[in-house]
């Protein structure tokens, strides 16, 4: 099944085109880089998957649902964490639990639940009355990806989730991504580490507001001939 | 070679928590400096102090020979400081902010215009844009340039590549490179381990302390374990069963390749005949080098604090 069809997508901001006809899809149980440079476009893309910014033109489908007329549905049956925001720093580590669940409509008693198995699987017993803002980054990464979640969409959007974040913290996170791709839930990531683009299934570079290239990491390094994911994306961004 | 930047058993805590403690280093005049470490290991902290923006609990800081307390004032004018978060004013023009800076200085934009000259050029175009209209890059470039326009003889670099794309992030480096080339003496902070080996000698610091300082290529020699890179298909079933492995030290994620690092030497084919029997039947092998994240890493483990 597919989590994400996009056909000739187009979004201009005047006579500005951020997405210049996209075309993609993403499978289920897929890790899907989408990687570029600043100012290439990805966030406005990322913007309209979430549901959060109608297109231009072009057709969009989202864990099924249509982008033009079941946007609401489209909120509700995705997750999104993004480096920036992800949970709220003044409340605990359960009370960011409950929050969101609530916030997507869960039973007290899946809260509960949910409660007891994030502690128990971030080994968070000794955290759990501490404020967020008192956690390691590292936990707190960990946590606002379980948290988003929680509601166990089909698909994940991850908006440079590893930034900043320890080096066995970030592999310790693509791990978790790795579980969840295994169970198979599909995960959209954009990443400014390019040892991570490596980990995707599919690699999509976007070049001024166009996808310069689309296809595993070892088929791009062929293509390209060069020995790193980091090397494909310098040749296709510089030009 | 001079000393120019000397930090003494410096420490500071924000209430209960401790930012940063027994910092020690001298950096030599004319040096590429990196402070290497994740969110959270006191990179902010330290440069605020060594920008004479934020006083230490204790301990000293001599930067070009002035003490960053008694003598801030003389020192501000030899310090360049670009701080993480973008903090030029966005709503005057990219030349507005420049002569701006300029002025604070008592000199002008043609008087060191020979310095910035590389960088400038690149945004002269957009002189008359606002600051806050800029993209990324273009922003990143006019910060370097306000804080280079009063020829200072430090330039402080608080993570000038965080957030920034590959591309981008090389360009600045090469632009770094250049800017050695004067004189200036140049300390930069990074999450990036990879930008490491882009400096003279680097500081790895991890929750408030160093573990390390030396020449990039000497800490990657530090580390001490044996190391095979392995891959197959499935690389999450992969990791897990290498860490299986009675003789494994670490297993990781380290792009293409699984860094497997053991104390003892690891037979290979005895490592896949042991993942054969877990049903991996397409692991690849090659010896690998270490690079910075593996001894980072490594620090990391032991908590070796020099």
């Amino acid at each position: 099944m597919k989590q994400v069809i996009v056909k000739n997508l187009v979004k201009k901001f005047g006579a500005f085109v951020a997405n210049d006809h996209l075309s993609f899809e993403v499978e289920q149980g897929e890790i899907f880089g989408f990687l570029g440079a600043n100012g290439a476009g990805k966030t406005t893309t990322i913007r309209i998957l979430c549901g959060l910014s109608a297109p231009t033109s072009g057709e969009v489908k989202v864990a099924t649902y249509d982008i033009y007329t079941q946007r609401e549905q489209i909120k509700k049956h995705i997750g999104y964490m993004s480096q920036k925001f992800s949970l709220y720093n003044d409340l605990s580590i359960s009370e960011n639990i409950r929050l969101y669940g609530g916030i997507y409509g869960l039973s007290r008693k899946a809260i509960k639940e949910k409660i007891e198995e994030y502690i128990e699987k971030l080994q968070l017993k000794e955290y759990q009355t501490l404020k967020v803002f008192d956690l390691p980054l590292g936990v707190k990464q960990k946590l606002a990806f379980l948290v988003a979640i929680i509601h166990n969409p089909p698909i994940v959007f991850l908006d440079e989730p590893t930034g900043g974040v320890d080096p066995i913290t970030r592999r310790q996170f693509w791990e978790m991504l790795y579980e969840e791709a295994n169970n198979g839930k599909t995960i959209f990531v954009t990443t400014h580490y390019m040892d991570e683009a490596e980990y995707c299934h599919r690699v999509s570079i976007m070049v001024d507001g166009k996808i310069a290239a689309l296809d595993t990491p070892e088929a791009l390094k062929q293509k390209y001939k060069a020995d790193s994911i980091e090397k494909v994306f310098i040749k296709l961004a510089r030009g | 070679m001079e000393t120019i930047i000397q930090i003494n058993q410096v420490y500071k805590s924000y209430e209960e928590i401790r930012a940063i403690s027994d910092i020690s280093v001298d950096i030599q005049s004319a040096e590429l400096f990196g402070f290497i470490g994740p969110d959270g290991a006191g990179k902010s902290t330290l440069f605020r102090i060594m920008a004479t923006l934020l006083l230490p609990d204790s301990g000293e800081v001599q930067m070009a020979h002035l003490d960053t307390i008694k003598d801030y004032k003389k020192l501000r004018t030899k310090l360049g400081y670009m701080p993480g978060r973008f903090s030029l004013y966005q709503d005057l023009t990219v030349e507005e902010n420049l002569n701006f800076f300029a002025g604070i200085f008592k000199t002008s934009v043609s008087k060191n215009y020979h310095l910035i000259k590389d960088i400038y050029q690149q945004i002269e175009p957009f002189k008359k844009r606002k600051a806050g209209d800029l993209s990324g890059g273009m922003k990143q470039k006019l910060a370097l340039s306000c804080a280079l326009i009063h020829k200072p003889e430090i330039l402080l670099l608080d993570e000038p590549t965080t957030g920034v794309d590959a591309v981008s992030r090389m360009e600045f480096w090469e632009m770094l490179h250049k800017l050695k080339t004067q004189g200036i003496t140049i300390v930069v902070s990074t999450p990036y381990m990879d930008e490491a080996s882009l400096c003279d000698r680097v500081a790895l610091m991890q929750k408030g302390k160093i573990m390390g300082v030396d020449k990039p290529q000497k800490i990657v020699d530090l580390f001490s374990k044996h190391l095979i890179g392995v891959k197959a298909k499935n690389m999450y079933g992969l990791v897990n069963k290498l860490r299986e492995y009675p003789l494994c030290h670490s297993a990781y994620l380290f792009g293409e390749w699984i860094h497997f690092s053991s104390e003892q030497e690891v037979v290979k084919n005895k490592l896949q005949e042991f993942l054969r029997s877990k049903g991996i039947y397409d692991a690849q092998m090659q010896n690998i080098q270490p690079n910075m994240e593996d001894s980072f890493i490594d620090l990391m483990t032991q908590n070796i604090i020099e």
